[in-house]
């Protein structure tokens, strides 16, 4: 990749449930613990990033809430997927000397606010072209989601326990994270008696709702170099949004396919280099889909990688969301692009918990997806390397 | 078993002046497609513009209204169990509905189905189909 520059500073905040907190404050509160981290201050930020969980016209309102004074702005809305997006747009500004270091963030309190997120269809409005033809039809977040699990168990064979290996992993990881949502170990067997919500998927299958933010601090490498921090690197980035094709619609692959193309292409590695992937979990569907997509096996084969602990760090065949993820752990403001990012600079930095760290982890990927991965949705891949 | 449970009320669909000819026809009872008279193809959901070579020469055609099902979910958490689905349209084109009149539980992917036009409260009626 031309375009060089490292993520220098990241923060989740500690908070699950934030009734107290406005909005707006939780961005300056991660803006604030990212900056700590990276050892840099308020007014070495120069360029912002956000979407639209930040509340106002773009970043307008949070600018002037933060005080900031800035020389470059990006608003990308893609669902979760928008902050590895956001990424990899302040990777090219400051590539382009458009800014020096970028500032991105993330909040919002949808548990604290009682928004039923997954289970009721939003209505976006009239002017949406494919409000008329879905609206009527209740299709929520997971019933789409849904749909996409049917359809793979029907092409491929893969099972209810299989999806169910998924949560177990997020709850081996989720067991060392103090603040995680959900922290209790979970089985198979577990995730299977959970209540059916939309067939084939279960109570369990579904992330959590969170509320709570995060932020990261991308730098060009002088200013990297000359911080206490390990270095990590954006080596590749990719983008889509896949959707229904006028009506040429296949369920079984997600635009993970396209984005993880891209970004491998620009890292010049292969799947097999990766040693830690942060893989969206709005669902535990959503993991098993884009890991095909992103080569880490074949199409229709993620049911047996996932299986009998593929994904815990240490047992399985990839670490995946050491976290505990979006399914146990944290998916503040219903969009847990963030947290990926933030758990791939951790196993980067070797600042995981020493239970859940890949050793001497030097090349990982993060994967984001969002919106409905049934109608249509955005994806984003980075790829990140310690030096 | 026949779903004689509760009925969800279904949102009206709001045309947009260039899907009012669908609505109108819709509440005679017709099911459209846009087919594109350029490259002969039909898409869904309705465009002025074919989705796949961007021409504007689109024309409404009366459909079959037979299909298969492609995927399904049955939403239980819900006042009113309903099932989404995505059903090809023996036309091509995978369209998103619902589906009703029947065994949620005896539904699988492949089953054929017929459209059955569902009365919205004031509006349109929207296009479901039932398995046959």
């Amino acid at each position: 990749m031309s375009a060089k520059a490292y993520i220098v500073g990241a923060y989740e905040h500690p908070l699950r449930k934030a009734p107290n907190h406005s909005v707006a404050q939780l961005h300056a509160e991660v803006a604030k613990g990212a900056l700590e981290d990276a050892g840099l201050t308020k007014d070495d930020i120069d360029g912002y990033f956000c979407s639209s969980d930040a509340p106002g016209l773009g970043p307008t309102s949070i600018l002037d809430y933060m005080n900031l004074k800035v020389r470059h702005v990006d608003t990308t809305d893609i669902g979760g997927a928008s902050y590895l997006t956001l990424v990899n747009h302040a990777v090219r500004a400051i590539a382009e000397g458009k800014c020096n270091v970028a500032l991105i963030t993330l909040a919002g309190r949808p548990r604290s606010e009682g928004q039923a997120t997954g289970t009721s269809a939003k209505m976006r409005g009239e002017a949406v072209p494919d409000t008329q033809w879905e609206y009527p039809f209740g299709v929520a977040n997971i019933n789409g989601y849904a749909m996409c699990a049917m359809r793979h168990m029907y092409e491929f064979g893969t099972t209810p326990e299989q999806l169910a290996w998924i949560k177990v992993a997020a709850s081996h990881h989720a067991q060392h994270n103090p603040n995680a949502m959900l922290r209790d170990l979970v089985t198979v067997e577990d995730v299977l008696a959970s209540p059916m919500v939309a067939d084939p998927l279960r109570r369990l299958d579904c992330c959590v709702i969170s509320d709570g933010g995060g932020a990261l601090i991308v730098a060009k490498p002088e200013i990297a170099r000359s911080l206490k921090r390990p270095l990590v690197k954006v080596i590749g980035a990719g983008e889509t949004v896949k959707h229904q094709s006028g009506g040429v619609i296949d369920l079984t692959y997600s635009g993970a396919a396209w984005a993880g193309a891209q970004a491998f292409a620009e890292a010049g590695v292969k799947p097999s280099d990766i040693q830690y992937a942060s893989i969206y979990d709005s669902f535990t569907i959503t993991v098993l889909i884009q890991l095909e997509d992103l080569g880490f096996c074949a199409k229709g084969e993620g049911g047996k990688f996932v299986a009998d602990g593929g994904l815990i760090s240490g047992v399985g065949k990839l670490a995946v969301n050491t976290d505990g993820g979006g399914l146990c752990n944290n998916h503040p403001a219903n969009r847990g692009g963030m947290t990926k990012v933030i758990e791939a600079v951790r196993q980067l930095r070797g600042e995981a918990h020493p239970a859940v760290q890949v050793p001497n982890c030097t090349l990982a990927l993060a994967q984001g997806t969002g919106g409905l991965l049934a109608t249509r949705h955005g994806s984003a891949t980075l790829i990140m390397e310690r030096e | 078993m026949m779903m004689t449970i509760k009925e969800r009320t279904i949102p009206v669909p709001v045309p947009s002046p260039e899907t009012a000819a669908f609505w109108d026809a819709a509440k005679e009872g017709k099911f459209l497609l846009k087919w594109c008279t350029e490259c002969e193809k039909p898409h869904w959901y309705p465009r002025t513009l074919c989705p796949f070579c961007f021409s504007s020469k689109t024309e409404w055609r009366e459909a079959s209204g037979r299909g298969t099902i492609y995927s399904y979910s049955v939403m239980r958490r819900a006042p009113e169990v309903f099932a989404v689905a995505y059903v090809t349209l023996e036309e091509g084109p995978t369209m998103l509905t619902n589906l009703k009149d029947c065994d949620f539980d005896a539904l699988a992917i492949g089953q054929k189905v017929q459209l059955s036009f569902t009365a919205t409260e004031g509006g349109a009626p929207v296009p479901m189909f039932v398995p046959v």
